[in-house]
């Protein structure tokens, strides 16, 4: 008994659930040490927690792209991010031009409609771009072929972007009515993170019910798990998979405004951390798996809000606000090692190819 | 005219030379059967058909209508539906949903509704079971679903690929049964075969494939009584 699990657990296994052990032994020990010293006041944590879960939001939504485009190409796009940065970075010029013409402030709905408007066309023009000219000649290439493209894309469109729009960082103007705060309570909440809460809600319903219930989500699901077949039900399967780039593009383009009304500050690079954060959350919710992206994202903002207060303060790490990347990235690397299905993903074995 | 003719294909698989000028013409409410040994071309035929494949020669024609510069989802429009080899359900959906895809092609609500309640009534297990998973059903089951999923395009013809493959005797009987209802209700047929006895049990005439060329073509009692198709496909000394 004690020979076969010696044999089927190599050394890799032994450091790697050690080290696995030694970081959640230290999660909970930074955790009791943080709140026994009652470092932070209750309201200090209701804060946290509510930007956690803005910030979660847009991880949400860009994290719906790659896993709409994984679940029916088996592909990361990993020029999504870019997708993102050109949607909202795009966006901060027709703000600018709205805010100047004094439309901004008295007119914010309309302002903030044709802001949004303008960041989902951008988005979904390069989302259905890319697909039709950098991924769909590859469509029948080795697997790791579309990946290379994918980073390359990334790189073709941040340095055109930056061509565009030059180096430098571009302000988002802020809107009058999202100054200030509602308070309930003990919970305090900005304006621009109920927005983004809100927003980021709506988005993942309308798109969860596309996927859902529409006949044209119900084809994404056939293609996703059998291309030959739904073509054989009479599936266009290239429009489906443009569709499926386009609503990708959509809700990064929203993503993007969301983003904009927490950090108001766009530049040609903006979308390679957030994007990284939102793969991340795809991975951790189960990649391909459209509620898991909300999970996910979720999940991830607070872990990242939250974590360093709470894991990282008791252990007496000093500036523990810095390291919320390095927590993120952990959790990448976790996940990947330990549940590289996620939390509601499902074997890969199981899925057809 | 024949509703489906094909004239003379050639189909490859790269440097296999895997259809040797097949030529197969089905007519209007017939059931046609084509049988012959693993390898020796009956799914090419049928993947040929549907536009999976493009033949390198020769021609496919619906109603006289050339398939060659139809996509596969397009041919589907024009009135070819296929019941796949080994099913392929899509088994993360519901049974409902299949069935929905199965009418992907279709604009008139009341029309679907009307196919929903024939498909209903060919299998009644299948209206006990449209809010389940279609990955949780048995091999039978996922066998009426592809079937069922099939005649909701309402085509002019059917393609079926081997239905009794993996189904315990008794269903195998059952599924047959149900073919020839389906045809007895108008619905043209061409079916693939490994099972040559229950084939021509129902099928109108038959064609016998071996290595990618038609080496017998006859009706399905003549057929049935052919020494060569007896010894090969039947088993009998």
């Amino acid at each position: 008994m004690l020979r076969m699990w010696r044999q089927r657990v190599t050394l890799t296994d032994l450091v790697i659930w050690g080290l696995g052990i030694l970081i959640l032994v230290g999660v909970v020990w930074g955790s009791i040490q943080t709140l026994r010293l009652g470092k932070y006041t209750l309201a200090i944590w209701y804060d946290l927690i509510i930007t956690g879960l803005a910030l979660g939001g847009v991880y949400a939504l860009i994290a719906l792209g790659y896993t709409l485009v994984y679940g029916i190409l088996r592909m990361i796009n990993f020029a999504h991010s870019e997708i993102f940065m050109s949607g909202a970075f795009t966006a901060t010029f027709a703000a600018d031009a709205l805010y100047q013409a004094g439309w901004w402030n008295s007119y914010p709905v309309l302002s903030l409609l044709i802001v949004l408007l303008v960041a989902a066309t951008v988005s979904a023009t390069i989302a259905f771009s890319v697909e039709r000219i950098a991924y769909r000649p590859l469509r029948y290439a080795p697997r790791l072929v579309p990946l290379i493209t994918a980073i390359g894309t990334s790189f073709f469109l941040q340095y055109t972007f930056r061509g565009l729009y030059g180096s430098g960082q571009k302000g988002y103007p802020d809107m009058d009515i999202f100054q200030g705060a509602i308070v309930f309570g003990d919970v305090r909440i900005l304006k621009t993170q109920l927005v983004a809460i809100v927003g980021a809600v709506i988005m993942m319903v309308i798109l969860f019910s596309i996927v859902q219930y529409t006949k044209i989500g119900k084809a994404m699901r056939s293609v996703s798990e059998d291309k030959e077949t739904a073509a054989l039900m009479g599936i266009d399967v290239d429009r489906i998979i443009s569709t499926t780039f386009l609503l990708g593009g959509i809700s990064a383009g929203v993503a993007g405004i969301l983003f904009l009304i927490l950090f108001p500050v766009a530049h040609f690079f903006m979308g390679f951390v957030p994007g990284l954060k939102a793969f991340t959350s795809a991975v951790l919710g189960g990649i391909g798996n459209v509620p898991g992206a909300f999970l996910g994202g979720v999940l991830l903002g607070l872990l990242e809000s939250v974590g360093p207060s709470l894991f990282l303060d008791g252990l007496g790490i000093p500036a523990p606000y810095q390291l919320k990347d390095a927590i993120a990235f952990t959790i990448l690397v976790f996940i990947l090692i330990f549940r590289p299905t996620g939390i509601l993903g499902e074997r890969m074995a199981q899925t057809k190819l | 005219m024949p509703i489906l003719e094909v004239d003379n294909i050639h189909s490859y698989y790269g440097h296999i030379h895997a259809l040797k000028g097949i030529s197969i013409s089905v007519k209007k409410g017939e059931i046609v059967t084509l049988i012959g040994a693993n390898g020796a071309g009956k799914t090419t035929t049928l993947r040929t058909i549907s536009g999976l494949m493009k033949p390198r020669h020769g021609h496919v024609r619906l109603e006289g209508e050339d398939l060659a510069p139809y996509k596969p989802h397009e041919i589907v429009y024009k009135g070819v539906a296929m019941v796949p080899e080994g099913r392929r359900i899509f088994t993360r959906l519901t049974v409902m949903e299949n069935l929905e895809m199965g009418a992907y092609t279709r604009t008139s609500k009341p029309e679907i509704e009307q196919d929903l309640d024939r498909v209903f009534a060919l299998f009644p297990r299948l209206k006990e079971r449209r809010r389940q998973i279609a990955g949780t059903l048995s091999g039978g089951e996922q066998q009426m679903l592809a079937i069922g999923r099939a005649l909701m395009a309402r085509p002019r013809i059917l393609l079926m690929d081997e239905p009794s493959m993996g189904l315990a005797p008794v269903l195998v009987e059952a599924i047959f049964d149900t073919i020839q209802q389906i045809n007895k209700e108008g619905t043209t047929i061409l079916l693939v075969e490994q099972n040559a006895l229950m084939a021509f049990s129902i099928a109108h005439r038959g064609y016998v494939l071996q290595t990618g060329e038609i080496v017998l073509q006859d009706n399905a009692e003549n057929l049935k009584k052919n020494p060569m198709v007896q010894k090969a496909y039947l088993g009998m000394e």
